[in-house]
């Protein structure tokens, strides 16, 4: 390290250079080989470490971190099972046998017994299973340690073709575009009532969305949980949760009103994006559930969903009773809200992985937070009646307690 | 691990869930590309098997097998250690057996590996045999990493009843003591944690024949063992004979009307007790077999935790026929075994 003077030196004259905008002019080494050199020394460390480092100490002393996540277990037929297992540990494991109901059982893996980091088999079983009823399985490794997980509900999988696509697309329809299009009929109301009563519904806007983000955010940490290992559940979480206000807000800063509010469209534009991706998680809980046989056990579930997802309409219009828009824009709003949930049925039915479904949760809670501040800032503008005037506090309490109360068709 | 909500509805929580988790979906193409081929026919030779509507086999059994040259269940079948025999002065016969305990890594089911700990390297260790009445002398060397002894079963003096002498590593013990009554006994660690010490597999049979012997018959020792492979206080595999589903498939060869008799120990441990079924006969028990009279002619015995009894039996039809725990659980995680009785008759003895 004798020339770290010489470091110094280049630093400030970069900071120097900085200023003047005639970095390319100083002396020294050009400045991408000293974006690059910390680099090479990190490398050169990284080395160090795995070659001389106390690592084998540690090796010697303790056994393998196995650490095996069974993603998925679905029936594509009478007699057979299939189980998607991801390794999201440190080490490599090998599955040496599999238990299926406390039975050891004959089975198939798409690849070697030994399963490497991030990797990810698939594992056919030939087993006599029951429709209706539960099943578990259990991997067993070389090392003899063990992997379980159970379905609920056993029934088969649906088969990629026209048929199932048609059906969870109706599925879809009826649970998340129909409703959010019925709940746009409320713009006409809208427009008759006063401009106070127009608040009281864009808080009770707030109340709605305030409630599914919470309810987004709370599934998605309850998911993440499920997410193997090295997959880092929180860290998609806080992508999503995080990284989606931040690309929204960035991508809304185009068209704004001079003091600074988003404009009435952009706003409900913003308030249907948001929607549409919560309602993409909805769409994936909903194929998921089918594809599993739960749905199936109520109908109950879907009609919740329907009168749930009506208040989203309302959601998307409030914003617009004031403006004058032709009906081809505010059902393309509808589509925007309510198709994904068409194709979160489609993911959640054919193939779903916590991996996504925390994704999409989150990016769904973001969304809504986004949303969320878009309204405040709207209300914070408009002095004598901000979110906090009675009548607006009401509205936003009754949005929360209209999903409280839908939702209680939903948890049965 | 299963959220078993049943009948109490699904919370949109647990319908996300569903979605995630339990889900089920569909392999692109995976039903088209079904597997075929399933497992060799030498696999499953002696399965019990069905073939689902989609031509898959099924059947209730471990992949692979055991890796060649280490522990043969079948070769442990008849393998009896009478031991360094000479004769003492007053004329008895003098049988001495040295026993080393040794941590040793097993395969209790095809690739997967148990660690445990075991006489002479082996699980169950070597099957001691010798007639009531002679002395016998057992060196026992500690080259294990924990303490040990061996506790045999049978009337002896306290200094060779292998409890309070206990043997540290390193250490080693001679016990001494002249074998009776006859029948069937066992042996095993009697170190503590004791329930530790049996299930990581210091045990062995321990016969003592009557003056004069049985009746000649093909004789077979069967102890009904179980693994803990993951240490969560229940077995993972059970066997006879330490291997899971070893004899079902590589099934025993009899001989038609051949006298069989086996020598059969409960060594199971979590479970209290253990089972042997036998399809198609019906076997003479001898509880414990201290008793030349047969106690009760079945084709089931159950028997608890250290408890043995002898079995004699001839098959009258040639053929597969299984035997098995008669706990079904047990039987489906590797207790499961067949005999395979040829048409020949047994050259006599």
């Amino acid at each position: 390290m004798s020339d770290g003077a010489a470091g110094t030196d280049t630093a400030v004259a970069a900071d120097d250079a900085g200023a003047g905008d005639g970095g390319a002019a100083r002396p020294g080494p050009p400045a991408w080989l000293l974006g690059v050199g910390p680099l090479v020394l990190l490398a050169g460390l990284l080395f160090a470490l795995f070659r001389f480092g106390p690592l084998g100490l540690f090796d010697e002393a303790f056994p393998p971190v196995e650490e095996l996540t069974i993603e998925r277990i679905w029936f594509p037929g009478p007699g057979v099972m299939k189980v998607a297992v991801v390794n999201g540990g440190p080490e490599a494991v090998t599955i040496a046998q599999l238990a299926v109901d406390d039975a050891v059982w004959s089975h198939e893996l798409d690849g070697e017994r030994t399963i490497g980091r991030l990797e990810r088999r698939v594992i056919t079983v030939p087993y006599p299973w029951v429709e209706g009823e539960p099943h578990q399985v259990v991997l067993i490794t070389n090392t003899g340690v063990t992997f379980d997980a159970g379905v609920d509900v056993a029934t088969t999988a649906p088969p990629v073709g026209g048929r199932y696509l048609g059906a969870f697309a109706l599925l879809g329809m009826y649970v998340g575009v129909l409703p959010v299009l019925l709940g746009l009929l409320w713009l006409p109301f809208l427009r008759r009532i006063e401009r106070r009563w127009v608040d009281f519904f864009m808080a009770l806007t707030v109340g709605l969305l305030v409630f599914l983000g919470v309810d987004a955010l709370l599934e998605a940490f309850e998911v993440a949980g499920e997410v193997p290992g090295a997959f880092q559940g929180t860290g998609l979480l806080l992508m999503g949760a995080l990284g989606t206000p931040l690309a929204v807000n960035a991508l809304g800063r185009a068209r704004r009103n001079p003091d600074g509010t988003a404009a009435p469209f952009q706003l409900a534009l913003l308030v249907a994006l948001a929607i549409g991706l919560h309602n993409l998680g909805e769409g994936l809980a909903i194929g998921g559930a089918y594809a599993s046989g739960a749905i199936a056990l109520g109908a109950f579930l879907v009609v919740g969903f329907l009168v749930h997802n009506t208040t989203e309409g309302l959601a998307i219009v409030a914003p617009l009773a004031r403006e004058s828009i032709s009906i081809a824009p505010l059902v393309a709003l509808g589509l925007l809200a309510g198709v994904p949930t068409i194709l979160g049925a489609w993911i959640g039915g054919f193939s779903s992985s916590p991996i996504a479904v925390t994704l999409f949760l989150a990016i769904g809670a973001g969304a809504v937070a986004q949303v969320v501040i878009e309204l405040a800032r709207f209300f914070g503008r408009r002095a004598e009646s901000g979110l906090t005037a009675p009548l607006n506090a009401a509205g936003l309490l009754l949005g929360l307690a209209v999903m409280y109360l839908t939702g209680l068709l939903v948890t049965g | 691990m299963s959220d078993k909500s049943g009948d109490r509805g699904m919370s949109r929580r647990n319908l996300l869930r569903a979605g995630a988790v339990g889900a089920a979906g569909v392999a692109v193409g995976g039903a088209a590309r079904a597997l075929q081929q399933g497992a060799s026919p030498e696999q499953l030779q002696g399965a019990a098997q069905l073939v689902s509507s989609h031509g898959h086999v099924a059947s209730n059994d471990a992949v692979g097998d055991i890796q060649p040259g280490g522990f043969d269940p079948t070769a442990f079948l008849t393998d009896f250690d009478y031991g360094r025999v000479s004769t003492l002065a007053d004329g008895r016969t003098l049988r001495e057996y040295d026993m080393v305990a040794i941590d040793e890594d097993i395969e209790v089911a095809p690739g997967v590996w148990f660690p445990a700990w075991t006489y002479n390297g082996q699980v169950p260790g070597p099957t001691i045999r010798c007639t009531e009445g002679d002395r016998l002398r057992v060196n026992f060397r500690n080259a294990g990493s924990h303490p040990h002894t061996i506790h045999f079963h049978g009337t002896h003096p306290a200094e060779a009843d292998g409890v309070f002498e206990i043997v540290e590593p390193g250490g080693s013990y001679t016990y001494e003591f002249d074998a009776e009554p006859f029948g069937l006994h066992l042996y095993h660690c009697h170190a503590i944690p004791l329930k530790r010490h049996i299930h990581k597999g210091l045990y062995g049979t321990f016969i003592v024949d009557p003056p004069g012997g049985r009746e000649p018959a093909r004789e077979l020792v069967m102890v009904m063992n179980g693994f803990d492979t993951n240490f969560d206080g229940s077995n993972e595999i059970y066997a006879v004979n330490t291997v899971g589903f070893h004899y079902q498939r590589h099934p025993i060869k009899l001989a038609l009307n051949e006298l069989v008799r086996v020598y059969l120990v409960n060594l199971t441990e979590f479970d209290l007790i253990n089972s042997l079924h036998m399809h198609g006969n019906m076997f003479r028990l001898y509880r414990t077999g201290t008793d030349l009279e047969r106690s009760e002619l079945t084709d089931t015995v159950t028997l608890c935790q250290g408890e043995r009894a002898v079995l004699e039996f001839s098959y009258r039809f040639p053929g597969r026929f299984m035997f098995h725990a008669h706990q079904s659980e047990f039987a489906e995680l590797g207790w499961m075994a067949m005999f395979d009785v040829s048409g020949e008759e047994a050259p006599v003895v």
